[in-house]
């Protein structure tokens, strides 16, 4: 997505003949604009009657069953010749590619998780070696959300309840952005990811190495967690209403929760919260948030524990403003 | 034989004489439905383009800056709705459909005037449960897909109940329409001495009376699933969420021909009145639209190339798809051949109409690019999307639209229009509409999804220049109402037969009387009969 054209920034090894079958359209279509616009300006220009004057007289032409056989059978062979060409090139597209490796994707609102075969789960990001064939098998667990690669030129509906699939070959290092693209509520538009094409001696390093990097500070560790997993979606920093309760002053605070009872925002809660996020559910908030046990863990949880703590007992919210702006998310 | 213009006075108000509410609520003159529809039609059209507005107002920046997301999803679920349901399906087929079929075939009213003014009525109470639903407005766009349709706790149940109505009304409207056609045609109006927007709107009449009652069961199995969760569409219950999708399109691809068929029916009567010259392959034309009509029922699936159906399925409704290019680039070049040789006077209904030319072939071809398997699974539901179909909607009906009322204002209201508004008006709508949507192709293909409360940055340049253009094309519209207004009380006196048309309606005094005929006229030849014959009659 660096390039200020899409048709440059094919990255996959189908993304370019997709881009082939674009022209082959473009130029029928620039063809026949040409030809019906052209010949429509001409008329005009050419038998304009000059305001005031008085009609000419017309000829009474009512048909030309050679022209009209013209113009049925040849638009009717060059979008035979569209849909052919666009078919072959699907087909590629929709083919499995042998000896690809799988990774499972689950979307929920408004986040993405990558599974790894090796168990390993990552939040909003997907690392695939450079010019290896990859297979994505995707489940949702809520509504209808989309997979979109523009770089890539792919574009697949992710359904709960059953499993759809994409095949691709990345042809290009680099950082790639994925959109959800079929709309799944308030956090659509937010729900991104970024696909990390490596070489493959970055990748197997990656995958063998340790899952996090030790040594970090602890709570710039938990910062970068929460920036990586997803939680800026719904939850700010600053105080902002988003579609969750705001982080800026959570800690210590005392939260009245959707059953009319209050509690006390420590470790013990926090943690409950992202292992099981419908226990407790905040007044005024849709219980929509996914869990998070698997994808951190109890090392990554007392992170973003100490990185909650930095951010102040300061900026406490009334939880019933935001009901309002928070309505229709959820039944 | 029929009210003869001479013989008009000043005084003479045709069917707008009758005063006072109950006169036009309880009207059953086909003329004054008409124009209820029409005008009912033209205020959401305005509330529709407002929101439209609001929209490029808030993607003016990145980030959520004037609305929140929540806000901004209701925002454009509520321009979609509103402009599809209470503005673009009814406006041309019940509001100048209502006024002009009868008086186009020679009859004193449609064949069941109380069930018209009933499918008025029915579609006003649907507006207000549709507008009721604002209490919690809708934030599922106007597609309404399941599961995210049957979770949110959007006012959703009450929305679907709103637009069963206003579809109710639609299938009563082309039932009555097609028995009007069939039985009430003047003596001497064989099928082929039928103006060609007579032919368009039985085409869609046909398609509103088959393809409605889906919807309406549709959004019923909705409603059902929201309060008695059946479970229809719920994976977890056993059901498919894709269902949904397949009952969805299988009415809403038809309705677009129920939305552009009669635009077409338009632009074939303004083209021969304005070159003087017949209308070049009459059959071609007949039958297109009766293709058209039919092809529609078997592409809904060109919705669905990306949503997981069979691979099977994604290959027969792509090539399907390309079947209806024929019939409608048969049409394209009928037009075009009729200007050849003629006597062109470049009035403000015959410069829409070349208008809707040149925006359609656009909408046209670019959805080449969505019918072909491999390339709409690049641009599917991205701003290329959105284009093609302002394009092809704003672009195509309502430019037909425009151009309808500016043919008929005359006829409808006995004042002509301010030329020089109306074309200033026109060169402005013009310049705006390509700026507004031509830069969403653009977008689009450099990958923006559609229904995006914030967007990446790189996206800001195109999203910044299409607001722009919706200023200006907002300025042109608003010039354009200036001058209906402002004619409706000081245009010039209407002659009977301002443009030299020949088909019926331009025989009648502007504005017609209540009975349209004082004696039922007879039909000796098609309505095209322009330019100079060799010998012998009219054809065929």
């Amino acid at each position: 997505m660096n390039n200020a054209f899409n048709m440059t920034g094919a990255a996959s090894q189908t993304a370019g003949q997709i881009d082939n079958v674009f022209i082959f359209i473009l130029s029928i279509g620039i063809f026949f604009f040409l030809v019906t616009q052209g010949a429509l300006i001409y008329f005009v220009i050419r038998y304009k009657k000059r305001k005031g004057d008085p009609d000419r007289e017309t000829p009474y032409i009512t048909e030309s069953r050679t022209l009209e056989r013209i113009w049925i059978i040849v638009p009717s062979i060059l979008v035979l010749a569209i849909f052919y060409y666009g078919y072959v090139v699907f087909m590629k597209v929709k083919t499995p590619i042998q000896g690809a490796s799988e990774v499972n994707v689950v979307a929920s609102q408004w986040l993405w998780k990558f599974r790894y075969p090796d168990g390993r789960v990552v939040v909003n990001e997907l690392r695939v070696p450079l010019g290896k064939p990859v297979q994505l098998t995707m489940t949702s667990t809520d509504v209808i959300h989309s997979f979109y690669v523009p770089d890539y030129r792919v574009n697949q509906d992710i359904l709960p309840g059953r499993y759809t699939y994409l095949w691709f070959t990345p042809d290009k290092t680099g950082e790639f952005v994925v959109f959800c693209n079929q709309y799944c509520g308030v956090g659509h538009s937010e729900m991104l990811a970024k696909i990390i094409v490596m070489p493959q001696a970055d990748y197997d390093r990656w995958l063998t190495g340790a899952p996090a990097a030790g040594g970090a500070p602890l709570a710039g560790r938990g910062e970068q967690l929460v920036k990586n997993s997803g939680c800026l979606a719904c939850h700010s920093t600053d105080g902002t209403l988003k579609v969750g309760p705001t982080l800026k002053g959570l800690y210590g605070s005392s939260v009245a929760l959707a059953d009319g009872s209050a509690v006390l925002a420590d470790d013990n809660y926090m943690k409950e919260s992202l292992y099981e996020p419908g226990a407790k559910v905040v007044k005024g908030f849709p219980n929509v948030m996914p869990t998070f046990k698997g994808v951190l863990t109890d090392d990554d949880v007392t992170a973003v524990i100490a990185y909650i703590k930095t951010l102040g007992p300061a900026g406490h919210m009334e939880p019933d403003e935001k009901a309002e702006t928070n309505a229709g998310t959820h039944r | 034989m029929l009210a003869d213009a001479a013989a008009v006075t000043p005084a003479y108000k045709g069917y707008l004489e009758k005063k006072g509410f109950w006169s036009w609520a309880l009207t059953l003159d086909h003329k004054r439905i008409g124009v209820m529809y029409l005008l009912t039609t033209l205020l959401f059209f305005l509330v529709g383009g407002l929101f439209g507005l609001l929209i490029r107002l808030e993607l003016l920046k990145p980030v959520a800056w004037v609305f929140s997301p929540q806000t901004y999803n209701e925002l454009f679920t509520i321009h979609g709705t509103v402009l599809i349901f209470l503005f673009i399906i009814p406006a041309i087929p019940s509001g100048l459909g209502n006024f002009f079929i009868p008086i186009l075939i020679g009859a004193r009213d449609v064949a069941f005037p109380r069930l018209n003014i009933m499918s008025y009525w029915i579609f006003v109470f649907g507006i207000l449960v549709i507008l009721g639903s604002l209490a919690h407005p809708m934030d599922t766009g106007w597609t309404f897909y399941t599961p995210y349709s049957a979770r949110t706790d959007a006012a959703v149940t009450m929305l679907s109940l709103g637009v069963f109505m206003v579809g109710m009304s639609s299938i009563l409207t082309g039932l009555n329409f097609i028995v009007t056609v069939h039985k009430l045609r003047a003596p001497g109006m064989g099928w082929y001495r039928m103006p060609l927007f007579i032919w368009a709107l039985y085409a869609t009449s046909i398609i509103q009376v088959v393809a409605t009652p889906v919807i309406g069961m549709t959004f019923l199995l909705l409603a059902a699933e929201r309060v008695l969760g059946i479970g229809f569409f719920d994976p977890a219950k056993g059901g498919d969420p894709i269902l949904f999708q397949h009952f969805f399109w299988f009415y809403s691809h038809p309705v677009v021909y129920v939305m552009i068929l009669p635009a077409m029916g338009i632009i074939t009567e303004i083209i021969p009145t304005f070159s003087k010259k017949p209308i070049f392959g009459y059959k071609a034309i007949a039958y297109s639209s009766l293709a058209l009509a039919f092809a529609g029922f078997l592409v809904w699936g060109h919705h669905m190339f990306t949503a997981g159906m069979s691979v099977v399925a994604d290959i027969l409704f792509s090539v399907l798809t390309f079947s209806v290019a024929i019939p409608t680039g048969v049409k394209v070049f009928n037009w075009i051949a009729t200007l050849y040789k003629g006597s062109i006077s470049l009035d403000s209904p015959m410069i829409y109409a070349l208008t809707f030319i040149f925006l359609f072939v656009i909408g046209g071809l670019t959805g080449m690019f969505l019918g072909s398997l491999a390339t709409d699974v690049e641009v599917h539901n991205t701003y290329f999307l959105v284009a093609h179909f302002h394009y092809t909607m704003m672009g195509g009906t309502v430019m037909g639209f425009f151009a309808g009322l500016h043919y008929w204002f005359p006829k409808m209201t006995g004042r002509m229009l301010d030329e020089r508004l109306a074309k200033v008006a026109w060169a402005i709508i013009l310049v705006g509409f390509n700026i507004t949507f031509f830069t969403m192709f653009i977008a689009g293909y450099r990958g923006m999804p559609r229904r995006f409360a914030e967007y990446l940055p790189m996206y800001q340049p195109e999203n910044v220049v299409s607001s722009i253009g919706a200023v200006i094309l907002t300025a042109g519209i608003a010039v354009m109402f200036y001058n209906f207004v402002r004619s409706l009380f000081k245009g010039d006196p209407a002659p009977a037969n301002p443009w030299g048309g020949r088909t019926l309606e331009w025989q009648v005094a502007s504005p017609p009387p209540e009975h349209n005929f004082d004696t039922i006229p007879t039909i000796t030849e098609w309505p095209y009969g322009y330019g100079k014959r060799a010998g012998g009659d009219g054809k065929p």
